[in-house]
């Protein structure tokens, strides 16, 4: 399987990336390079394996509910582009 | 379903899916709180704001709250679910994607019992899973900016998937307040619609009556009161229906309902949706949930309101009706039980009490006044109504003491005895006054004697009337009855 410049565009737009030409082109090469790897993994026999969903065997530990977290509201928003009266700011959605 | 949509040889196909937040003191994956109302991003730490480093750390109670979610509506419980990352992009989710659960979700295959019209109908639950709420976009704040508060962001919620089994606005009304009453009997979600706790969006198709495909849907998200889903449902159907049968097409698009106008209006079609790329979330493990822990889950969880009804009718002797209007809420179950208990008085007569009066005063009261800020409280109602079982005063009396309480002429768990003492509407139960207060009747009234001896019987009301007129209204009605009776057959 390999990805064509328009499909290596599409998914540069639902990431919100901006491809120059050249980058598209060279993307799509390693994209499809990635895609060729995914397929030769497939072509294993996998009859009798039991599916992973983690590389980990451990399960989930759980956290107590209790509500901890300070409020350090300041801190985080000393470094973030605008704000104004709590709230962080970023370009208008709609 | 409307008479309309019956006649016109259409079908409605809907399915809903609801987000209702469980009510965790702390976030699903962090232990920022998850309180409403507060300053903007005052809840809102480095694992809700997806600052790099950090990892998320599943909540305990988030867990139990689904199972007990799933053990209610009796569906198969995973004893091992996994989270997957949802992408999409939008402000109000700093990480790029949701933490939620795709492949393998801790509820599946349930099912609850709605009533319309006297049928019940049994809906299928496809599934629930649970998942982190994004946080809040203002838009309209700023001109040129949007303002973004992450307190929301992370609370936990489980999306609750239906069956596409319902037919009309009706039946999805039905099992949407069914949901909610559920979860909020459960004590897992507050139920506040206002404040976001409980939200729907609609699935909903047509196709001719007795066709077997499904016609192409559409979806009106995140409506958040049971009004506004009806009106949304039905507009979303007559609308689909006018354009196919004008030889239009239905596209897939997601809608959204503007209360303003009652209608919906399109929001964005399918070919711009999201692929949403899930993955499972290499930083969570998977959550086991063992037999012995479910276990203790379901001998943990409160009675349901279906059981609660059945006990009601069997313990206390109320009928179908009663028992159902008064589980309707498990805090007016609970305010109930409590007058019983406290009053020691007949169910029946306490029933009538907590149906009629306190409730007929919540709902005169309207918005403003609910059952937890209600001026009578349960010990408050028991004490008027112990009054009327030991005939301190009579029924229509305590009719006029119950607004004096309403009216907070007297507070605390005694103040019917305070009003009582204070008017002094002690009931007369002395025979010797109150035959008084019937001789000095009947010696007032000599010509309504007349006729009521010579046959009009209709006339005991008028001297009943007269009595406890001079009486005030104190006198045992049933001793006025009796000796009334007496006296006038001479």
């Amino acid at each position: 399987m390999s990805l064509g410049l328009e499909q290596v565009h599409q998914i540069a737009t639902l990431a919100r990336l901006e491809l120059t030409d050249e980058q598209t082109e060279r993307y799509s090469g390693q994209l499809s390079a990635i895609l060729e790897l995914v397929d030769e993994l497939r072509a294993a026999d996998t009859t009798g394996v039991e599916a992973m969903n983690h590389p980990l065997g451990m399960t989930q530990r759980l956290r107590p509910d209790t509500a901890t977290e300070p409020n350090r509201r300041d801190a985080f928003q000393e470094v973030a582009p605008a704000v104004d009266n709590g709230l962080y700011l970023v370009p208008k959605v709609i | 379903m409307d008479t309309s949509v019956q006649d016109s040889g259409w079908e409605a196909v809907i399915g809903l899916e609801v987000h209702c937040q469980l009510n965790t003191e702390s976030k699903i994956f962090s232990a920022a709180a998850t309180h409403f109302g507060d300053e903007p991003n005052t809840h809102a730490c480095a694992v809700d704001l997806g600052l790099p480093g950090v990892l998320p750390v599943f909540n305990h109670d988030a867990l139990t709250k689904a199972a007990m979610f799933g053990l209610a509506i009796d569906a198969t419980i995973a004893e091992r679910s996994m989270f997957d990352r949802k992408h999409y992009f939008y402000a109000d989710l700093p990480k790029g994607y949701q933490i939620t659960q795709w492949t393998y979700p801790i509820v599946a295959r349930g099912h609850l019992d709605i009533e319309v019209d006297g049928i019940t109908k049994r809906i299928g639950v496809t599934r629930a899973h649970m998942e982190e709420d994004a946080g809040k976009s203002l838009h309209d704040a700023y001109p040129h900016m949007t303002g973004i508060d992450l307190n929301r962001a992370g609370t936990p919620l489980i999306e609750i998937v239906s069956e596409p089994e319902i037919r009309s606005a009706a039946e999805a009304v039905a099992y949407l307040k069914k949901l909610h009453q559920i979860v909020v009997y459960l004590g897992i979600c507050d139920g506040n619609m206002a404040e976001g706790n409980f939200r729907c969006d609609a699935n909903v198709s047509v196709r001719r009556r007795g066709a077997t495909e499904f016609g192409t849907r559409t979806e009106s998200k995140n409506i958040n009161s049971f009004r506004y889903v009806e009106r949304a449902i039905e507009y979303e159907i007559s609308r689909q229906i006018e354009v196919l049968e004008a030889g239009g097409k239905i596209i897939q698009e997601t809608r959204q309902f503007d209360p303003g106008t009652g209608e919906t209006r399109s929001l964005r079609v399918k070919e711009d949706a999201n692929d949403y790329r899930y993955f499972p979330d290499p930083d969570l493990l998977p959550v086991i949930l063992e037999k012995d822990t479910l276990a203790a889950i379901r001998a943990a969880m409160p009675e349901l309101p279906e059981a609660k009804a059945a006990r009601f009718q069997s313990q206390y002797g109320l009928s179908a009706y009663d028992a159902t209007t008064l589980t309707a809420e498990r805090a007016l179950a609970d305010y109930y039980e409590a007058v019983v208990k406290a009053s020691g008085a007949d169910p029946k007569l306490c029933a009538n009490w907590v149906m009629t009066d306190l409730l007929g005063a919540l709902n005169k009261a309207g918005a403003e006044v609910d059952l937890a800020r209600s001026p009578i409280g349960s010990a408050a109602l028991a004490g008027l109504i112990k009054r009327i079982a030991d005939n301190t005063i009579s029924g229509k009396i305590a009719k006029d003491v119950f607004e004096a309480m309403w009216n907070d002429e007297a507070k605390g768990d005694d103040a019917a005895d305070a009003i009582i003492k204070a008017k002094g509407l002690v009931q007369i139960t002395d025979t010797g006054a109150i035959e008084a207060a019937i001789d000095k009747v009947i010696a007032d009234n000599p010509s309504q004697l007349a006729d009521y001896r010579g046959g009009k019987d209709r006339l005991f009301g008028f001297f009943v009337g007269q009595v406890m007129k001079a009486t005030r209204g104190k006198a045992n009605p049933a001793l006025v009855n009796n000796l009334l009776k007496a006296k006038l057959a001479g």
